[in-house]
């Protein structure tokens, strides 16, 4: 691999950029590695670099049925915070949000970071409460989040429109070291430093089944044959089902599809990411100028990277009475993603009814922004064998045991 | 856009007139069951890709909740039929069947 650096781009310049060669190697499958990761979507290959890096655990497959990040990695609107309600997940969101902050650097790729700060609208007086709240225990958690009044507001985004009167904005839960990233790079950064600690990224080969002797998994067959393994992560958010149902077992997670919009670019007008779940409406500015924006999910099992029309409407009128101003704007672009959702809208990184396999999901609607975190705390989770102090709470059997981390009430969607 | 027909008026009901109610046919696991059945019941989910039986409530229109098959890999419909049964109808088994010969039966 060669690194990235103001020097290289100079000394590939005098040779017309001909030389930079492939960012991840495309190789053939081994017979057999010591662990497989299925799905190469950003938890995937977060999970695999951590385990390399952090472990030393090298021999690893990353297989994937389609291209890496092409499942919910490359389709969500980038949105990264870490200001939620309960313990276990302040722990586990922002270990990844201060990942991300030293993110390009620990990898060597750009993946433009951006801590541009982060409001969540209030625009019920539920919601006032509730965010009021969720300050205080943000607080004691020692993530940094303050509760800001409307004019507040409306000085750190002069283009909303703040007085209703349906949706009057009463306040906001304002993270300034929330932000956005590049979803494609944060793919592609890991992918490229697991190639290069001599991992397998083993792209269009389907997992289609996993075998197991005496409880225990042994590999898996897939469209390229079959490959043992020591241990097995499956990490594949919205197909999560699909394969536990190879392992034998059941999850409490049901696939959604979730959808989002950009517009047509437009002149820098806001330069933080807004959040408002009353309305289920998500908005930011891309470094390209279009604004980005993402609605709420549909109601009903699905598989089809569609979502429902209503769901865009809702979305989109809800958002031009906060910001009459994009009433004018032509949106581009309309597109859905498959998201794993959990009961009480928190992950599951788990040991598993079969032996050696351990499962990375369920983070729904608001997963991209926990990519580093979860790799992080799933490598240790898998190299171990036992989970750790980030993985403990988030086992699949808390449901059984009523410990939810309930994460609904904190924000009606998570994104 | 998701159309179902309500079998209890007829009304062929566009999404916005329905409210979802998920997996149907779950089997009731209440007070004195043990852990793992109150578990499968109240929580895990088969969550296929493929055919589909679930609940849904014509909300918006008579009111009354009803039963329907689909895929969630294409959105295909397969027919709609009464909450009270136990198990989805002979003639819609076969029809689901016709439709997809892969399909492994209602279980
Ligand atoms: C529209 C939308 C907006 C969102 N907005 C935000 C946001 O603003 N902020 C935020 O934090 N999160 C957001 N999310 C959620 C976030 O995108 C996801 O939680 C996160 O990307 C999940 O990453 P992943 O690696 O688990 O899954 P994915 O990126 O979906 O990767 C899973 C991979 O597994 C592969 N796979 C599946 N089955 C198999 C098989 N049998 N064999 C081999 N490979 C298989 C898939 O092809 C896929 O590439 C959004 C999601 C959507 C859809
Ligand atoms: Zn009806």
């Amino acid at each position: 691999m060669k690194r990235y650096s103001m020097f290289a781009v100079a000394r590939e310049g005098l040779n017309y950029h001909l030389g930079w060669g492939r960012a991840w190697r495309n190789p053939a499958p081994k017979k057999k590695y010591d662990v497989i990761i299925v799905g190469a979507g950003g938890h995937g290959l977060a999970t695999a670099y951590y385990l390399g890096k952090n472990y030393g655990i090298r021999n690893v497959a990353i297989i994937e049925k389609g291209w890496l990040g092409g499942g919910n990695t490359g389709r969500n609107t980038t949105i990264i915070r870490s200001n939620y309600l309960q313990d276990p997940s302040a722990a586990i969101y922002e270990k990844a949000r201060s990942l991300y902050e030293t993110l390009s650097q620990d990898l060597n790729y750009n993946v433009m970071f951006s801590p541009r700060g982060l409001l969540m609208l209030a625009q019920t007086h539920h919601e006032v409460r509730g965010y009021r709240r969720t300050v205080y225990a943000n607080n004691l958690q020692g993530v940094t989040t303050e509760w800001i009044g409307p004019e507040r507001v409306k000085q750190i985004v002069p283009i909303m429109n703040i007085h209703g009167p349906r949706y009057p904005v009463l306040g906001a839960l304002y993270q300034a070291r929330g932000g956005t990233a590049r979803h494609d790079a944060v793919a592609w950064g890991y992918a490229r430093a697991c190639s290069d600690m001599g991992m397998d990224i083993i792209q269009q080969c389907e997992v289609t089944g996993i075998r197991q002797v005496n409880g225990k998994v042994t590999g898996v067959d897939t469209t390229k044959g079959s490959i043992d393994c020591d241990k097995l992560g499956l990490v594949v958010a919205g197909h999560t089902s699909v394969l536990a149902d190879m392992g034998g077992f059941r999850l409490p997670i049901e696939s959604l599809a979730l959808q989002a919009l950009v517009s047509e670019p437009i002149k820098p007008c806001m330069d933080v990411v807004v959040m408002a779940n009353t309305v289920h409406g998500y908005m930011s500015q891309s470094d390209k100028g279009e604004m980005v924006i993402g609605g709420g999910t549909d109601g009903f099992n699905n598989y089809t990277q569609r979502g429902s029309w209503h769901h865009v409407e809702e979305t989109v009128r809800a958002l031009v009475e906060t910001f009459p101003m994009i009433s004018r704007l032509k949106m581009l672009r309309q597109w859905g993603g498959i998201v794993d959702m959990t009961g009480d809208r928190s992950p599951i990184l788990s040991k598993t009814p079969l032996g050696n396999c351990f499962v990375n999901c369920g983070w729904g609607t608001g997963g991209f922004k926990s990519i580093p975190g979860s790799g992080w705390a799933m490598a240790e989770l898998m190299a171990r064998g036992e989970p750790g102090p980030l993985t403990e709470e988030f086992s699949m059997y808390r449901f059984r045991e009523g410990k939810f981390i309930d994460e609904s009430v904190a924000a009606g969607v998570a994104h | 856009m998701l159309i179902l027909e309500c079998p209890c008026c007829g009304v062929k009901a566009e999404e916005t007139e329905l409210a979802p109610g998920g997996e149907a046919h779950l089997k009731r696991f209440g007070p004195g069951s043990s852990d793992a059945d109150f578990d499968s019941y109240m929580f895990a989910r088969a969550n296929p890709k493929g055919v589909h039986f679930e609940r849904w409530r014509h909300a918006n229109g008579c009111g009354k909740w009803f039963l329907a098959a689909r895929c969630t890999a294409t959105l295909e419909v397969f027919g709609t039929y009464p909450a009270q049964t136990t198990e989805p109808p002979a003639e819609l088994q076969a029809y689901i069947k016709s439709r997809r010969p892969e399909w492994e039966g209602y279980k």
